[in-house]
């Protein structure tokens, strides 16, 4: 029965492993299935050195038309299910057509490879990195492995950061000013704000302030817009009277946040947005929405 | 924010000690296998349970104390490192990712103390963090709880920083900082509770609020407690500080609560330095402010304070004390219009007991209160609020218990203008505090300015004031008198003139009482004015030939126009008695024709006033009594009297009065001495008369009730025949009492059943004498029985 199943089998295995594979940093990745898995981090520009590794199963003798392996930058997009985009494509032959009895190993080295763009698993969405190993063949369909790998880029502290700072209001009911310290945030930055009540005439129950992101994929008429709340955070509870300044401290390390993304090979862009919501006592909700900028900050731990 | 039924709040109650009892058994368990992920989960989730708009304060109270148990022991977990492996500074932030806000503050507070006490950061910069932080809570209960857990949570903090001496001064300014920025936003938010709800529930939030006045004030006692607060740092940053929160929040509840916290909680010492600026936050509170009260804690606490020791004394002298307190009471009851009479003089009250307290000695400080007060009561209609005039009796009686001496508050020249303002009743009542006083602390009252100053004040008592229809109470009215009688007999000087004076001016006084005053007064007034008789009496020798304004004689008018008055009210029988007072002072004088005067007016009164066959009897007696003991008349006069008097006797309407009153007259011309009158035959003519009156109602008795009367009359004259027997009248002989003694034996044969004991130990002192031997056993000795 064994025998059997094996028969269905590839004849071979294939591992990919990389050459700093051990002292390189592993990050979190969530796969299709919904698992997780820790893959290798990379960022732009870096050299990916490893070797492949083919092992015939039962020594049985493997014919092919050649191995080869590529490194793949992909934006695939659900609602084109099955369109994948190559962004980055490189390839490097790693045996020549003919015959395989015994295990194998075979270096490759793609080096100082643009990535420019960063892995992303979005809603509708997903970049991501992959090295693919094809043993080409015959009449038989080709053998061929996978191995993600998540590439993030560091940007250093922007140059110019603004606050961010605006009077917003409803006439004689309600008038606010509020303060967020930057707009541009590194995903470990904390927001420190200040909201001040310039005149209150209703009745406010509460205040959060809401992180939201939205991801826009496609372009034209085939845009696809998706909003999630990332985080509610709680800022205020009660009625303010008027002259009272409420502050802001938000840790944004809790949260699962990505850089901003602009327009990424045309295919999507992911922005983030504060939004200050207050809600008075017959549950009407008054809010405010401002962009802000995410960046990844190199960590120095 | 309905009315809520007290069931229902009961459920919610419930509800929400159980959420914290479920969370605090997964946050024990989290605690005891050391996961701080578990701890900071279920402490969230618990503390989820404060978030509830529900609760009345008491019930929330009683669900935060819960949570707070519960709290510490989560600080202790915090505190200890080794356990949860994770820096305070991390965990300070770590707890800052709860999304909800309540729960959120309190994690931080709650580790901020485990900060602040780790010395990982400056304390001030934490502190300065989370009283900041708590702005996010804005809703009152909850804001008010929770910035009380934070000043709970970093007291003792705050006492080890402030009391740190070795550290520099910045440090207590921190913490005093950090209370005083707690204390501010915690009575906004309490004032704010007023301002929330229907005016409907106005009063239960009232009384809601006043069950969270102690979480505000509380910092205050804290600020207290610390002991870098000197009294400069006092001075400059923490009184200016709540003052100003006190006048901006224009809160009643709140500013009574907190002056009086102020008051309380902080040192007599510091008040006293910094008076002025307390005293200037007064008149800016609210006019619904009960600042009366306030003032008058403050008040009471400094003149505590002044009797603690004489150093501190000159303390109060320095700064002003009084004045400065005067002129705030002034500009307080300027400024609130509204305040009704009671407070303003309830003020006046205090500030009186204050100036009585600390300065004893200035009598215009009290006299200049006295002053201010009749300028608020005459620019108000006459008092009609019992209260008030409830309040102005204390303000009167003050100076009275104060200075044992009453003289002194005699001298208070706004004393009677404070007088004029009370109701004749109240009038009264403050006349009578006056004369206790007096009496009380037996204050002699020795010079006429003062008595005239006296009487001024208690003319209610004196005499009918204009609204004279007063119901008024018999008994009260009576005491009252009483009480003036009294007093008169307090007023007393060694110096024969001025005391005269001091008669006539209470005489002038007391002659506007009218009649129903008159007999109380009158005796007091005219036995003072024979003591001075007497007196001048024993001084007569001296005196004589000079040109002095007070004789006896002087005296002797002035008395005769009293008793006239009095005999006109009419009150006949007192005057007799009186008259015959004077009659004997004038023997006593030596002024023959002065007494004589005196007995025609006794016998004018007795027969033109003295109608009452007992008053008769009685007067009889008097005059019998009076006329005997009198030496200074002449033989004609004497007899014109006496005949006069047995006159009388025998004219009287029953006959045992009139056999009595006869016997009695036989004394008239019996009287011991040196000089004395014996004039036996006129003796035993009175005995025998008495005795023939006597067997007439002896004649009469039995013809009206058929049997013989008693014997008692004749008992009676046997006792005086030995009387006489004894002293030795020769008309008198043994004889006549064996005859007597007959036929009183004969009288008892009549009913022997009754044995007279009178007679029994008439007999048996007969007997005695006879046993006796000597000159008067022989005597007696012819006396059979």
């Amino acid at each position: 029965m064994n025998y059997l199943v094996g028969a269905f089998k590839p004849p071979c295995n294939i591992f990919i492993s990389f050459a700093d594979g051990r002292s390189r940093k592993q990050v979190p990745l969530k796969k299709e299935n919904g698992k997780t898995v820790m893959v290798a981090l990379f960022q732009s520009q870096e050299s990916i050195v490893g070797e492949v590794v083919i092992e015939p199963v039962h020594r049985k003798k493997v014919e092919h038309n050649g191995v080869k392996i590529e490194l793949l930058g992909q934006i695939e997009l659900y609602f084109d299910r099955g369109n994948f985009y190559d962004f980055t494509s490189l390839v490097r032959e790693l045996d020549i057509p003919g015959e395989l009895y015994e295990r194998k190993t075979y270096p490759f080295e793609f080096s100082t490879v643009e990535m420019p763009y960063e892995s992303y698993n979005g809603v509708n969405v997903r970049l991501r990195y992959i090295l693919k190993v094809t043993i080409s063949r015959n009449y038989v369909g080709n053998i061929v492995e996978y191995q993600e790998f998540v590439v993030r880029n560091y940007t250093p502290p922007p140059s110019i950061n603004n606050i961010i700072k605006m009077e917003v209001g409803i006439e004689d009911c309600l008038h606010i000013e509020f303060e967020y310290s930057k707009s541009k945030y590194h995903l470990k930055d904390v927001i420190i704000g200040k909201i001040y009540f310039l005149l209150v005439r209703i009745k406010l129950k509460n205040m959060d302030l809401e992180i939201r992101y939205r991801e826009s994929t496609g372009s034209g008429p085939n845009t696809y817009v998706e909003t999630e709340t990332l985080a509610k955070f709680e800022l205020m509870d009660g009625a303010p009277v008027r002259g009272e300044s409420i502050p802001i401290r938000l840790f944004l390390s809790p949260y699962e946040l990505t850089p901003t993304y602009q327009n990424i090979n045309n295919k999507f862009s992911v922005k983030y947005y504060l939004n200050l919501v207050l809600v008075d006592e017959e549950d009407r909700r008054y809010f405010k929405q401002q962009e802000i900028t995410m960046y990844r900050l190199l960590e120095t731990s | 924010m309905l009315l809520i039924g007290a069931e229902d709040e009961e459920k919610w109650l419930a509800e929400g000690i159980a959420g914290v009892q479920h969370n605090a058994f997964y946050l024990h368990r989290a605690l005891d296998s050391n996961n701080l992920r578990d701890a900071l989960k279920y402490s969230a989730q618990m503390l989820s349970e404060l978030r509830t708009s529900k609760l009345s304060p008491q019930k929330y109270y009683e669900l935060y104390m819960r949570a707070f148990d519960e709290l510490r022991i989560l600080e202790m977990f915090f505190k200890d490192e080794s356990k949860h492996g994770v820096s305070v500074v991390d965990l300070y932030e770590l707890v800052q990712h709860a999304g909800n806000i309540l729960p959120r503050l309190y994690l931080l507070c709650t580790v901020g103390s485990v900060y602040i006490k780790s010395k990982e950061a400056p304390a001030k910069e934490l502190l300065q963090d989370l009283v900041e932080m708590c702005h996010g809570v804005q809703h009152p209960i909850r804001g008010l709880f929770l910035r009380s857990y934070l000043a709970q949570i970093s007291r003792d903090k705050l006492l080890d920083i402030g009391s740190d001496y070795e550290g520099d001064a910045d440090t207590v300014m921190d913490a005093v900082e950090f209370i005083l920025e707690n204390f501010t936003e915690m009575n906004k938010l309490w004032v704010r509770m007023q301002l929330e709800g229907p005016g409907r529930v106005r009063e239960k939030r009232e009384k809601e609020r006043s069950a969270l006045q102690e979480l505000v004030g509380k910092n205050l006692h804290v600020l207290s407690q610390i002991e870098g607060v000197d009294l400069e740092i006092y001075k400059e940053t923490v009184l200016p500080r709540v003052l100003e929160q006190v006048v901006n929040c224009k809160d009643d509840l709140s500013q009574y609560y907190l002056m009086d916290c102020i008051i309380q909680v902080f040192p007599d010492e510091y008040h006293l330095q910094t008076l002025e600026m307390l005293l200037a936050a007064c008149p800016q509170v609210q006019p619904t402010v009960d600042i009366k009260t306030v003032l008058s804690r403050l008040m009471d606490r400094l003149s505590k304070y002044a009797a603690s020791s004489a150093d501190v004394l000159t303390e109060f002298l320095q700064v002003e004390a009084f004045t400065k307190l005067s002129n705030a009471i002034e500009k307080v009851i300027e400024v609130q219009v509204d305040m009704p009479a009671v407070g303003a003089i309830t003020l006046y009250v205090s500030l009186l007991t204050f100036t009585l307290r600390v300065h004893p000695d200035r009598l215009d400080y009290v006299d200049q209160v006295l002053g201010a007060c009749v300028k608020k009561l005459s620019s108000i209609p006459k008092l009609e609020d019992s209260r008030a005039t409830k309040q102005v009796v204390a303000l009167l009686s003050a100076p009275l218990e104060k200075y044992n001496d009453t003289v002194t508050a005699l001298k208070i020249s706004n004393y009677p203008r404070v007088m004029d303002h009370l109701d004749n009743g109240t009038n009264k009542v403050m006349a009578m505090v006056i004369i206790e006083s007096i009496m009380k602390n037996n204050t002699c009252i020795s010079t006429a300015d003062k008595v005239e100053v006296l009487f001024e004040l208690i003319k209610g008592l004196i005499k009918d004031l204009d609204s004279a229809t007063d119901e008024l109470d018999e008994e009260d009215f009576k005491d009252e008198q009483n009480s003036v009688a009294k007093l008169i007999h307090m007023l007393y000087n060694n110096e024969p003139e001025e005391m005269l004076k001091i008669i006539c001016i209470v005489w002038k006084h007391t002659m506007a009482g009218g009649p129903k005053r008159l007999p109380f007064t009158v005796p007091s007034l005219v036995f003072s004015a024979l003591r001075l008789v007497r007196q001048l009496q024993g001084q007569e020798g001296d005196i004589v030939g000079e040109e002095v304004p007070a004789t006896p004689k002087k005296i002797f008018q002035l008395l005769s126009q009293m008793i006239e008055a009095l005999s006109a009210v009419p009150s006949p029988e007192l005057a007799l008695r009186l008259y015959l007072q004077c009659a004997e002072a004038a023997n006593g004088c030596d002024l023959e024709y002065v007494a004589y005067e005196f007995f025609t007016q006794v016998f004018v009164l007795y027969e033109e006033e003295i109608a009452n066959s007992k008053a008769q009897v009685t007067a009889i007696h008097l005059i019998i009594g009076a006329l005997q003991r009198m030496n200074v008349f002449s033989v004609e006069n004497r007899d014109t009297l006496t005949h006069k008097t047995t006159g009388y006797s025998a004219r009287l309407l029953k006959k045992p009065d009139q056999c009595r009153a006869v016997y009695a007259c036989s004394h008239l011309f019996w009287v011991d001495g040196q000089d004395g009158i014996r004039d036996g035959e006129r003796v035993l003519l009175c005995l025998k008369r008495a005795l023939r009156i006597a067997n007439a109602a002896q004649q009469m008795a039995s013809i009206a009730r058929d049997s013989s009367g008693p014997v008692t009359l004749f008992v009676e004259i046997l006792n005086k025949y030995l009387y006489y027997f004894e002293k030795g009248n020769k008309q008198i002989t043994a004889a006549a009492i064996q005859h007597l003694i007959e036929l009183i034996n004969t009288e008892m044969q009549g009913d022997s059943a009754t044995s007279d004991a009178f007679l029994a130990s008439t007999l048996r002192y007969i007997q005695f004498q006879k046993q006796r031997g000597g000159v008067m056993g022989a005597k007696f000795e012819s006396i059979k029985l």
